[in-house]
């Protein structure tokens, strides 16, 4: 045995982050925006005339089209965020991997987001 | 990372067969997970034809009938036979369970045993639940309250409260559910598994005690109670009939309830 900790130390650990509540309940709150939101995004895509670039930056031209689309990105990119946390800390136990793998999600969802808001922006207010 | 592979000294071999003795004719084939720390040697699985004409009803006395007739190297471990002790607790045909609950008319064709998943192995089917146990102690399951106790009598609980216990305080610690938790088997150093939160649910619920805001305090952890995506292998192989991952989704809603 490498230590002589006993058992109930080694359980105890760290002791509670008191930490998890919060995660928890926004990524349920945030699959509940999200059931409204990607069913109007499917139905309005598919309910466009046709597939172009104009077509597109048309629809998203309309006030409502952009706010929804927003709020469309914004939400899955913090979902997605949080669900990729909850499977790296999953089947990633060793702390380092773990550590940089969740670094490595939060900045790249908030990188997409930004991304994503911004060319809807820049589309909306005509460029 | 999760282990989805077997390090090479724990990879299964095959083992010996033992034929019935002087049986009927009548026999089920049980094939059972060997492992001995003392040769060295690789796990490996035996194959007992068991005489079903002389065997008892439950997988249980199929067990006891292989160590006393074909095999007395087998080791594993069973004291009360009727389901309230939970030391049989092992891994039949895929599924946890009490092998002295277990009737062998309920399962069919040839028996597989395995020691309970993803713990550290003993000896053949005695897993090591040092762990487990130590887990349990840590959610402090005895009653607390800073409030003393009536003088002259017991602490009086209402029918109403005592109901709430139902369905929580039957547990006998088999550790059937949280080795059937893959959270459980990726994450166990850190995460409590069913049956300590499923333990410590019994105590947030107990209208007695006034700690339950330590409790949730000691829970509120992405690793000791967050694990639990709640998939339910526990409530489906609980020997006893209970539900650990209900206990635990209301473990969870007295966190948000108490936040927002």
């Amino acid at each position: 045995m490498s230590n002589l900790r006993t058992p109930l130390s080694k359980v105890k650990g760290h002791g509670s982050a008191k930490e998890g509540t919060g995660h928890f309940w926004y990524q349920r709150l945030t699959a509940l925006a999200l059931a409204p939101l990607c069913l109007w995004f499917c139905f309005s895509i598919a309910s466009l005339p046709q597939m172009s670039y104009d077509t597109f930056t048309t629809w998203l031209s309309s006030p409502f089209s952009a706010i929804m689309l927003i709020l469309v990105l914004a939400t899955a990119f913090f979902h997605a965020s949080l669900g990729l946390q909850v499977i790296i800390e999953d089947y990633v136990s060793s702390t380092p991997l773990r550590t940089a793998g969740i670094i490595a999600v939060k900045l790249l969802c908030v990188a997409l987001a930004v991304t994503g808001i911004f060319s809807v922006l820049k589309i909306a207010f005509g460029s | 990372m999760a282990e989805f592979r077997l390090p090479a000294n724990s990879i299964v071999k095959k083992g010996t067969h033992y034929p019935a003795q002087n049986g009927s004719g009548n026999t089920r084939k049980f094939t059972v997970y060997r492992y001995s720390p003392d040769t060295g040697e690789n796990p490996r699985l035996d194959t007992y034809d068991v005489d079903m004409d002389t065997c008892g009803p439950m997988v249980l006395d199929a067990i006891i009938k292989i160590k006393s007739e074909l095999d007395a190297t087998l080791s594993f471990r069973r004291s009360c036979r009727e389901g309230i002790c939970g030391s049989c607790a092992m891994n039949i045909n895929g599924a946890n369970t009490l092998a002295c609950t277990m009737a062998l008319a309920d399962v069919e064709g040839d028996i597989t045993i395995y020691p309970l998943p993803h713990q550290p192995v003993v000896k053949d089917l005695v897993s090591d639940l040092t762990n487990f146990y130590a887990q349990y102690a840590s959610i402090e399951p005895w009653l607390q309250s800073d409030s003393p106790a009536p003088p002259d009598r017991e602490r009086l609980q209402s029918p109403e409260d005592r109901e709430l216990l139902d369905g929580l305080y039957e547990c006998i610690l088999c550790a059937c559910c949280s080795t059937s938790c893959p959270s459980y088997w990726w994450n166990s150093d850190r995460y409590l598994g069913p049956a300590a939160l499923l333990a410590s649910y019994r105590w947030l619920v107990d209208s007695r005690d006034d700690s339950t805001g330590e409790r949730l305090d000691n829970v509120e952890d992405p690793f000791k109670l967050y694990r639990c995506h709640t998939i339910m292998n526990c409530a489906k192989v609980c020997p006893k009939g209970l539900n650990p991952a209900k206990a635990i989704a209301s473990t969870k809603q007295m966190l948000v309830e108490r936040r927002i």
